[in-house]
């Protein structure tokens, strides 16, 4: 009856999966767990193997009971797992990095719909509700190589509480290396930037955000007064710029939206740093950014092909 | 309404039409008071008063106010219980008073109040009327001790103030701080829908049944229909 068929022709294939871009990711974090490890000592490793299997086991149970096709072998959740270990102090009790899994995996990730619907990152999320949750815990930071001194651990500012209150702060190379106190991925910029450098050479993320973010905080935290080397250097802003804020599903897709959106990032990490109670707003930051990503792709929408001009559709 | 018999119309209000968790009413309240569980079954015996107490009234007055100014009537008659509440409130147990706070003289503008008298106490006799009250006010009750206990047990790690995993768990924060309010709000209204459609299937109900027991539920339900039907939009 019909004239139309359904053959098979010529369909390119693309070698792109979710498995392959995740394993890309992967590979970009192992510098800084590495770095984790060295600095923070084997506790920091293990923190991490708690988080990636919390995180793949709340996703293959919750998969189950939700009677969905399973999905841990995307891999998608080991890079959670990682990158929420990356956000946590490196001796808090692995029962609540746990429930940090739980929470991005169960709460924000499959209650939306699994890997591509959820609308903000799992593991910033799942910080989030740490720190508002365990206030303490989660703001008890280590000086590096603790494991080297008598005392089980030593326990130190970051430099941007320092900074908040005119302690001593660790030189710029320090920073850069990373021999500084911090959450266990943040610190070490060098091995971050390794990563970065090597998911933006295989083309997993473009560059425009890591850079657009990095920039406006170096720019802004000038116009503030305050260090701006320090500024990019400390807190999360490598970690959250080059690997939360690049997150496909909670990032605006095109060239102009991805600039609005890491503006945007920029911006509120340096606001909540200048003037809001919180030492640190990187997570807050992305998360928020995270919500308008609708509405910044609502409004960067190219104009498809042979479709009037917006502003000549309003005049007419 | 008389078909249905007394008795119906006061379980409806518990589960079938609960108030928080079916038809969203007085939301505002329910976040902000539900921080613990002696809290949330304060509010809801306060509310639960006023219920019964606007609803009998304005069942007994429903032939003397005017459609009118109905809405200012009823206004009156609810701030008037209210100020009951408040007053023996804050003479017998003032630290309940204390944590409520402003929400207490806020039941005036409770929407479950003044939607039950909209919806069923100007329509109906004195007697169903109280079971409507009754029953909505234990359903609104049941809701808010439910979210009540929840939030605290995991927020504070106590029930009723009395301590249940205190000292050998540490308890989340996030539970007691508005997010948290949000966050059992809505697994508790996921969980009555989904007990709600379990009753569905097994009455196997016609879909345009279902609707008309939504716009049942709305005050504005009558005046939106009628326009609907009118094809005026």
């Amino acid at each position: 009856m019909s004239k139309f068929f359904v053959s098979s022709s010529v369909h390119l294939k693309s070698e792109v999966t979710t498995r392959k871009i995740m394993l890309d990711v992967i590979i970009a974090l192992c510098p800084a767990v590495i770095a984790s490890g060295i600095f923070f000592g084997l506790s920091a490793v293990m923190l991490i193997a708690v988080c990636v299997l919390s995180c793949v086991l709340a996703e293959y149970i919750c998969r189950k009971l939700m009677k969905r096709e399973n999905t841990i072998d995307d891999l998608s959740a080991v890079v959670t797992g990682i990158l929420l270990a990356f956000n946590l102090p490196p001796t808090i009790n692995p029962l609540i990095a746990v429930v940090g899994s739980v929470v991005a995996i169960v709460v924000v990730k499959q209650m939306f719909g699994g890997l591509g619907q959820n609308f903000v990152n799992p593991a910033l999320t799942a910080r989030i509700v740490l720190m508002v949750s365990f206030p303490t815990a989660m703001t008890t930071w280590v000086k590096p190589f603790f494991y080297n001194n008598t005392a089980d651990a030593v326990s130190s500012a970051t430099p941007l509480v320092a900074a908040s209150n005119s302690g001593v702060m660790p030189s710029y190379l320090e920073m850069f290396l990373g021999t500084r106190a911090g959450c266990l991925g943040e610190t070490c910029a060098i091995a971050l930037i390794i990563g970065g450098v090597y998911l933006v050479f295989k083309k997993v993320i473009s560059p425009i955000i890591p850079l657009t973010f990095i920039a406006t905080v170096f720019i802004l935290s000038y116009l503030f007064g305050s260090d701006p080397v320090y500024a990019i250097l400390s807190g999360g802003v490598m970690l959250g710029a080059i690997f939360m804020a690049t997150d496909y599903v909670t990032s605006p897709l095109t060239t102009s939206g991805k600039v609005i959106f890491a503006l945007g990032c920029g911006l509120i990490t340096v606001l909540i740093r200048e003037f809001g109670s919180l030492p640190e707003g990187v997570s807050f930051s992305i998360v928020i950014m995270n919500i308008l990503v609708p509405h910044i792709e609502k409004i960067t929408t190219p104009r498809s092909f042979g479709k009037e001009k917006k502003n000549a559709k309003n005049e007419g | 309404m008389k078909s249905k018999g007394l008795l119906s119309v006061l379980t409806s209000g518990i589960i079938k039409e609960n108030p928080v968790l079916k038809l969203l009413l007085g939301t505002c309240a329910t976040l902000a008071v539900t921080t613990s569980a002696s809290n949330a079954i304060g509010m809801g015996a306060a509310t639960t008063f006023v219920l019964i107490g606007s609803n009998a009234t304005i069942a007994a007055l429903r032939n003397f106010i005017p459609d009118k100014v109905r809405i200012p009537a009823f206004i009156t008659i609810i701030a008037g219980f209210v100020t009951i509440v408040q007053m023996v409130v804050k003479a017998y147990t003032p630290s309940l008073d204390q944590s409520l706070g402003i929400f207490l003289p806020l039941i005036v503008v409770n929407c479950i109040i003044l939607g039950r008298a909209e919806m069923f106490a100007r329509k109906n006799k004195v007697l169903p009327s109280v079971l409507d009250g009754l029953g909505m006010g234990i359903g609104f009750t049941v809701a808010l001790l439910l979210m009540g206990a929840i939030r605290e047990l995991f927020g504070a790690g106590t029930l009723f103030s009395i301590p249940i995993t205190q000292g050998f768990v540490e308890p989340m924060l996030i539970f007691i701080l508005p997010p948290g309010g949000f966050f059992v709000f809505g697994l508790l209204i996921a969980l009555a829908n989904k007990i709600g459609q379990k009753d569905k299937d097994k009455d196997n109900q016609p879909k345009n049944k279902n609707k008309d027991l939504a716009c049942a539920s709305c005050p504005l339900g009558e005046a939106c229909q009628k326009t609907c039907n009118k094809g005026e939009r």
